[in-house]
């Protein structure tokens, strides 16, 4: 399988007023045409890596790494110019809620419209016309009366598939979601999840699943990542994860409430400070 | 409570408080802190306890008396023996009168102070936690306020009330607080629907408790950023009403009174207003940069990280 | 004479009378003293605006709740909420951000009129698995478990007999859902407290209640025993569809 992106060693450091805080702790992984999950609990660090892949780290947080290599190429190297042209064209990103990230104001099909032009220089009837294709691609009924709406107008479950439309106009080889579904009720998940899977099979894109959820995950993905505290304490086989070795991870499977097997009590994660300073796993494809 | 002088400092800043005393001082500690890092607001603060240092010691730091009359000696220039500032119209030493006037400022700035954003806060915060037509009726009076231009509106009371500075103090709160009341008005009705009052609601308590227990100390903060943003305004309405005649009286040396005496010399003799406008200036700017500051430690979004 | 709870075509609406919502639509359960009732459903469904109408907190209200035996009325008095308490979905938002451990249980326990105010904060916070160390920190000195264990101590406060629970853990990481849940658990052993649990994870309703009532577009189109729910005995297709989609997540 050939690398799309390969990640060696990242750090993601907050400057306090108490010294610096490492919030990813040299983090290495490569992504290839598959489904990769990063699971972890909150402050884990898995949103701080999705987001310095694109290195949109707010100041003061600094992004190191020896590369961030999309093709060979370092975008660790490439001034923000170039970088804009990155994000979007060739790396996606998919936010938690879609109400924070869709224009208010705007009808959803002009926000379609301008983010395609944004990044080809297609005309406005043809942007229209690859616009509605989208919609359709992501199982939207009646993309003409979606194109028309305002964004305040659609349920959560559409307004994430009109992001996730948006992102994949200029076909983009990578798509990093966080957390796409979270804010999705059960049922609503599904479908949203195999509008993903769908698209990421027919473009033979390279997927970057962060979540939460485990069982999600490992349902979806085909390799999953664990972090606990800014490192990866685990890499696994997503179908192989209710066999993970570390005890970590074992600690989080086992403090879930199963539906079909139920328990008394609940197992309590009980954190080895060991796990914090053990070094990152390293990762091959 | 056992606290050498050397770990006071680990006393306020430790994350296990063992009593109230000792949290409440360590959340006080935590904002001064932050606010000691920012270098504008520190200037500001420092310029103000300055003014009120100099209002305090007003008759022993100035070197003249500020209503002595000296008519051979009236509008020195700049640096002359014996007068820094130079001398008015009426041969009185400007910088003795400078000094003498940061007390009337402070007082006019410490009572609107008090009294606008006070009234603000009680009409705003009944307004928003009430609703139905207790709010309409007490916002249509706080539009009404609005309606009229400040300063206009101002003079109108004075003119009504007479001329002085007390009567300026009122007609100034009077203008001031609508704006209050809306701020207020706006932050209580987010917080009215917010969980945790939801939960003392649980718990029995009555809407004067919510108001005043749980509503009014949300709502302070973001009052005092606005009130010490808010004070540059107030001393130049002071000084607005006092140019005009309709504040403080002559010969109190009231820096907008003292402007409006030195206008008539502006072309020849331009110091003698431009020494009282250049401290309304400091001192507005010192409020300004004080409420910048004071808005970033006070921010209630901010201080929960 | 053994219930707890007794709710009997109940109808909740929101807005006025030009643009008037029916959230819930003649809902009718009744939960037995001592027992643990879940309400499921996908967010809409009016399981919270149940707990809202009980609690007094969403006003326009029509049909029949009694609580213990009691009926009750439009307002809602101490004696009421001395019986009935309520845990928050999310700790975040159900802290005064300004107001320490020490200030929010001393408040409550004032209110409902006890003395030895003290002694009751230190058994509190030693029931909800804080030490004393943490009565005195503010919201923002506390992770979203510890939050909760303090909004768990206030509803214990007046010693009610029925705990009301909007979505306690959805906003917690699963390691710390477990270790609400167990205390929980414990809890309503420990004080023999009755239980009514909103959550859209069935997976944390089964493990915590014994029959859930399932909701869909404010009706309960189902009561069933989570031993039937396990079993796949559903009467009502919603219920199985629901059940389908937590159990296999990628459709």
């Amino acid at each position: 399988m050939s690398t799309l992106l390969d990640v060696k060693n990242l750090w993601v450091k907050f400057p306090t007023r108490n010294g610096i805080f490492d919030a990813v702790r040299g983090v290495s992984f490569s992504l290839g045409k598959e489904r990769l999950g990063i699971v972890g609990e909150s402050g884990s660090g898995k949103s701080m890596t999705g987001r310095a892949i694109l290195q949109l780290i707010r100041k003061p947080g600094m992004i190191e790494a020896d590369h961030i290599s999309l093709h060979g190429q370092n975008l660790l190297d490439l001034p923000e110019r170039q970088m804009r042209a990155v994000r979007g064209k060739q790396i996606s990103m998919v936010m938690q809620d879609p109400k924070f990230s869709l224009n208010p104001v705007m009808t959803i099909g002009d926000q379609i419209i301008e983010a395609y032009r944004l990044h080809s220089r297609a005309s406005k009837a043809e942007a229209r016309a690859k616009a509605l294709e989208m919609l359709e691609a992501v199982s939207i009924r009646e993309p003409e009366r979606v194109m028309k709406a305002y964004p305040h107008e659609m349920s959560g479950g559409m307004g994430q598939r009109i992001m996730i439309a948006m992102m994949l106009i200029p076909n983009p080889e990578i798509l990093i979601a966080d957390e796409p579904t979270s804010a999705l009720d059960v049922s609503v998940q599904g479908q949203v999840l195999s509008i993903m899977d769908k698209l990421v099979k027919d473009r033979g894109m390279g997927l970057i699943f962060i979540s939460h959820d485990l069982n999600l995950v490992s349902q979806f993905c085909d390799r999953v990542l664990i972090m606990y505290a800014g490192r990866v304490v685990e890499v696994c086989d997503a179908d192989k994860l209710h066999q993970a070795q570390h005890p970590y991870t074992q600690g989080l499977l086992g403090s879930l409430p199963q539906f079909d097997a139920p328990r008394k009590r609940l197992e309590v994660l009980n954190r080895d400070p060991a796990w914090r300073d053990a070094p990152s796993v390293e990762t091959g494809t | 409570m056992s606290s050498q002088p050397t770990s006071l400092h680990a006393w306020l800043t430790s994350e296990t408080p063992a009593s109230r005393r000792q949290a409440r001082w360590a959340a006080f500690y935590k904002g001064w802190l932050s606010l000691k890092s920012n270098h504008m607001a520190m200037a500001g603060l420092a310029i103000i306890l300055a003014l009120v240092l100099i209002a305090a010691f007003a008759p022993w730091i100035a070197p003249h008396d500020p209503f002595v009359q000296d008519l051979g000696n009236r509008l020195q220039p700049l640096g002359t023996e014996g007068h820094l500032l130079g001398t008015d119209s009426l041969g009185r030493d400007i910088l003795s009168r400078l000094i003498h006037g940061a007390r009337i400022t402070l007082y006019i700035v410490a009572l609107v102070a008090l009294i606008a954003p006070v009234a603000g806060l009680l009409v705003g915060t009944i307004s928003g936690y009430a609703g139905g037509v207790t709010d309409m009726v007490l916002m249509r009076i706080t539009d009404i306020f609005l309606a009229f231009p400040r300063l206009v509106l101002a003079l109108a009371f004075v003119a009504a009330l007479g001329a002085g500075i007390e009567n300026a103090v009122l007609a100034i709160s009077l203008t001031a607080w609508p704006p209050y009341a809306r701020m207020a008005r706006a932050e209580t009705l987010t917080i009215r629907s917010s969980d945790y009052i939801s939960a003392i609601r649980l718990q029995g308590a009555g809407p004067l408790r919510i108001i005043i227990k749980h509503i009014w100390p949300l709502c302070i903060s973001s009052l005092i950023v606005r009130v010490t943003l808010d004070m540059a305004g107030i001393i130049l309405a002071a000084a607005g009403l006092g140019f005009l005649g309709l504040g403080a009286q002559p010969p109190s040396p009231e820096w907008g009174a003292m402007i409006s005496e030195g206008r008539r010399f502006i072309l020849d003799y331009w110091w003698v207003a431009t020494m009282p406008g250049l401290a309304i200036f400091a001192v507005s700017l010192a409020f300004n940069l004080l409420g910048d500051g004071l808005r970033d430690v006070l921010d209630p979004k901010d201080s929960t990280s | 004479m053994t219930a707890a709870l007794e709710i009997n075509d109940l109808s909740v609406y929101f807005g006025d009378h030009h643009d008037l919502f029916q959230a819930v639509k003649s809902a009718s359960f009744t939960v037995e003293k001592g027992a643990s009732f879940g309400l499921v459903g996908e967010s809409g469904s009016g399981k919270s605006t149940i707990l809202k109408a009980l609690t007094g907190l969403a006003p326009q209200w029509e049909g029949h709740m009694s609580v213990a035996g009691r009926e009750l009325d439009r307002k809602r008095d101490r004696t009421f909420y001395k019986t009935v308490q309520m845990v928050f979905q999310d700790p975040y938002a159900s802290l005064h951000p300004r107001q320490s451990v020490d200030q929010v249980l001393t408040e409550t326990l004032q209110l409902h009129g006890f003395s030895d105010i003290n002694s009751r904060i230190e058994r509190l916070l030693q029931d909800v698995g804080l030490g004393p160390a943490f009565r005195f920190r503010y919201p923002h000195q506390l992770s979203g478990g510890q939050r909760q264990r303090v909004a768990i101590a206030r509803a214990l406060a007046s010693e009610p007999q029925i705990l009301l629970l909007d979505e306690p853990t959805s906003a917690l990481d699963v390691s710390v859902q477990a270790e609400i849940l167990n205390l929980l658990s414990d809890l309503r052993a420990e004080h023999g407290l009755t239980y009514v649990m909103v959550s859209h994870d069935l997976a944390v309703v089964a493990h915590m209640c014994d029959q859930a009532a399932v909701m869909r577009n404010g009706e309960i189109v189902e009561i069933i025993s989570i031993e039937d729910m396990r079993a796949g005995r559903t009467k009502h297709g919603y219920t199985s569809q629901l059940l389908q989609a937590s159990v296999n997540r990628v459709a």
